[in-house]
């Protein structure tokens, strides 16, 4: 395995081995250099789906694998590993959200909205359903996937749980700098049937941004693993004065401070990962995305810095994964939105309540 | 590159109840005032509290009970360490004994210095310090060269310590000594030993820190004679003793909580509605720490499970000392502050200067930040 999942029951470790194998296969420099974000990549996704990946956090009993959170997460940053450029994350929590709220599963791909923490949609009651109104921008594979689940407000201050059918009309489709497809779609009075549309509790203030948020998480872990690898492997082949780089103090104390880096984002995705079923998890997956997103770019700083030029070109699969970084600590609120709503949640509760939030004695 | 073994360790139930016991031993002692939390933390020395902690059985927790210890799991430990360092408590009388020297005695000393010192520490009576640093032996321990001879009747040591903490309150030192050729590895040829700071030959010289503390020490031996039967481990086994000493030392909570109470004296005096900057500023914080109390704890889980984490060990104080070193600057950055030590009426800048003064020592001691650097790198492959 290439990866850092320590997991320790049977199913999630033959899991983990089959998207192992799955990734390897299926995603090379060269199919990541081809895609383009016009278009659907049936190829990586029809085998993913085929292998039951995109329920692993669904319930068992509702036809999902139910794997833990950890587990999950450490599927999720397996993919993050490979750079896979499909919606897999999204879906992953989408199908697990919509089984908690309803029971059922949702049919193929789906994507999680807002991702843009400034979006807002409301919904209000119709003869024939709710009507919601609204823009939300950046929807990760907004124009490509089957459904979008989405937040939305009601006049009255009350939070829904939206089904939107997927290849909705969207006013643009932009590429992040991975090149993944990101779409702008605009809500204007469309109706939606009551059956896709249920009362939402968790956390509404931060609609499904700590789900978003912690899935960008994991995915920033498997991308940042993947740099460093690269960087590790290249330090110890790259010669210069007569020996490998990496046998310089400089590089090394460079790439002992990314493996920090890494190690307090994989740590604070653990704590979050712990915390799903408890009634902080958005406060934890909130310090997942701020933690892992400030490791984000610190980390791909780093690895460019440790490859020298060649890690700047495409002739080099660095940019795959560094790319991916710097788009994905933006995605599903930044670090400065989660530390802001942090920083606010712990100042409003005191000093007094700040330690039993944060020892792990719950 | 090999896998980090981090994960967020759900505790047993022990542990639950002994951190929980511990927070509401800890509620008394501020209620009480006992110890003003402010300006102290784990490296503050408070002989009456050790002894408080020990009657409470707070210390040794996880030894025999035959030995005066609890037989709790190293995750009781951690969950009662890290309430004591998160209320701020002076634990350092008994912090080296309980965090290393009793471990070591306890698995490699001989039958009589575990009967006859590990009780004493249980009790919160008996105190430690590490005699690893020399003059000339900093960072490069391989090159101590206090010497241990034979002689009839046990071991005689000449040579020097320094920045030996609590050398002056300790009972005891244990003391890293060469006794043979080093080797090409330069690893072989040490042996630790069991000092009785209170037999003759030895000499304790203060040496006070920047804050005008005096917490460290050089400390001189005179063929000062030690029987054999305080001999720590086989002749020659002090290399790896020391090395697996420093996954316990470098993994703790005491990494990173070492200025916790002045980000409760900022979050104190930012009040319920801080502005943008400060809710961002204290938020990137506590998402540190949340990070490094996982990280601890993890690492705590896999040496219970016997396993020596040296590379996590390493990578929890080089983040964790990282953070503590942080957050007086960040305080700065948010409120005015004028720190001083003597203005009684300003708690936040008595905690400041406090904090201040020590940092440089949070990145220094138990391994350089550089050389844990090394050490990760080596973890990575790279050396």
């Amino acid at each position: 395995m290439s990866e850092q999942a320590i997991v320790t029951d049977d199913i999630s470790i033959v899991v983990q081995d089959q998207a192992d194998r799955l990734f390897s296969s299926l995603i090379t420099a060269k199919t990541l250099a081809e895609l383009d974000h016009e278009r659907w990549p049936a190829e990586l996704w029809d085998p993913i789906a085929g292998a039951g990946l995109p329920l692993a956090l669904a319930p068992e009993e509702g036809g999902g694998i139910g794997l833990s959170m950890a587990a999950a997460g450490a599927l999720i940053a397996l993919a993050g590993y490979h750079a896979a450029p499909v919606p897999l994350g999204e879906t992953i929590f989408a199908q697990s959200i919509w089984a908690r709220a309803t029971g059922t599963l949702l049919e193929g791909s789906a994507s999680l909205a807002p991702a843009n923490a400034a979006d807002c949609v409301s919904v209000e009651a119709a003869v024939d359903g709710y009507r919601l109104t609204g823009r939300i921008r950046s929807v990760p594979w907004g124009n490509q996937v089957a459904n979008i689940l989405l937040c939305a407000e009601s006049v009255g201050g009350r939070w829904f749980l939206v089904l939107l059918p997927g290849f909705l009309t969207w006013s643009t489709v932009s590429a992040n700098l991975a090149g993944e497809p990101r779409a702008d779609i605009v809500l204007d009075g469309i109706v939606v049937p009551a059956e896709h549309v249920r009362p939402y509790s968790l956390e509404a203030t931060s609609g499904l941004l700590p789900f978003g948020g912690l899935l960008r998480a994991f995915q920033m872990v498997g991308a940042m693993r993947r740099a460093l690898d690269l960087s590790v492997q290249y330090a110890g082949e790259r010669q210069q004065f007569g020996k490998p780089i990496g046998k310089f103090q400089a590089i090394q104390q460079m790439l002992a401070d990314a493996a920090g880096q890494l190690a307090a984002a994989e740590a604070a995705c653990a704590r979050a990962a712990a915390e799903w079923d408890g009634a902080d998890f958005a406060f934890f997956a909130g310090v997942a995305k701020a933690r892992a997103g400030e490791a984000a770019g610190r980390v791909a700083e780093i690895c460019h810095q440790a490859h020298g030029a060649i890690g700047f070109t495409q002739e080099h699969s660095l940019h795959f994964f560094t790319r991916r970084l710097w788009s994905w600590r933006d995605e599903y609120g930044n670090e400065t939105y989660w530390q802001s709503s942090i920083g606010q949640s712990v100042c409003g509760a005191g000093d007094a309540d700040l330690w039993p939030r944060l020892a792990p004695l719950s | 590159m090999p896998n980090f073994n981090f994960e967020s360790p759900r505790l047993p139930a022990e542990a639950l109840s002994e951190g929980m016991r511990a927070r509401r031993f800890l509620e008394t002692e501020l209620a009480e005032q006992r110890y003003p939390a402010h300006l102290t933390s784990w490296s503050s020395f408070d002989a009456g509290f050790s002894r408080r902690a020990g009657a409470a059985g707070f210390i040794g927790m996880t030894w025999p009970k035959v030995y005066g210890g609890r037989e709790l799991s190293g995750l009781a430990r951690f969950a009662v360490t890290a309430e004591m360092l998160a209320a701020g408590a002076p634990t350092f009388a008994h912090w080296i004994a309980d965090r290393q020297s009793g471990p070591q005695i306890l698995t490699h000393g001989s039958e009589r210095a575990r009967r006859e010192i590990l009780p004493r520490i249980c009790r919160g009576e008996c105190y430690f310090g590490i005699g690893m640093s020399e003059p000339n032996s900093g960072s490069d321990l391989a090159a101590v060269r206090t010497k241990a001879t034979r002689h009839a009747d046990g071991w005689r040591i000449n040579g020097s310590k320094i920045w030996t903490s609590n050398a002056h309150h300790a009972h005891y030192l244990i003391v890293l000594a060469r006794t043979g050729e080093p080797g090409p590895d330069r690893h072989g040829g040490l042996t630790q030993f069991i000092a009785d700071l209170s037999k003759p030959g030895v000499t304790v010289r203060p040496i006070y820190n920047l804050a005008g503390a005096h917490e460290f020490n050089e400390v001189f031996f005179d063929d000062f004679a030690i029987p054999d039967d305080m001999v720590v481990g086989r002749e020659g086994s002090g290399w790896d003793m020391v090395t697996r000493e420093l996954a316990f030392e470098r993994s703790g909570p005491d990494r990173f909580l070492s200025d916790y109470r002045l980000l409760l004296a900022l979050i104190d005096r930012v009040g319920a509605e801080p502005n943008a900057h400060q809710a961002t500023e204290i938020g990137r914080l506590v998402s540190h720490l949340t990070a490094l109390v996982t990280m601890s704890a993890s690492v705590a889980a896999l040496l219970d499970k016997g396993i020596s984490p040296n590379l996590e060990a390493a990578l929890v104080k080089d983040v964790g000392t990282n953070f503590e070193r942080d957050v007086p600057e960040v305080v700065r950055r948010l409120v005015p502050i004028e720190p001083s030590a003597d203005r009684e009426d300003d708690p936040l800048g008595q905690a400041a200067a406090q904090a201040i003064l020590h940092a440089p020592s949070f990145t220094l001691r138990g391994g350089t930040r550089e050389i844990l650097r090394g050490m990760i790198a080596r973890g990575l492959g790279l050396r």
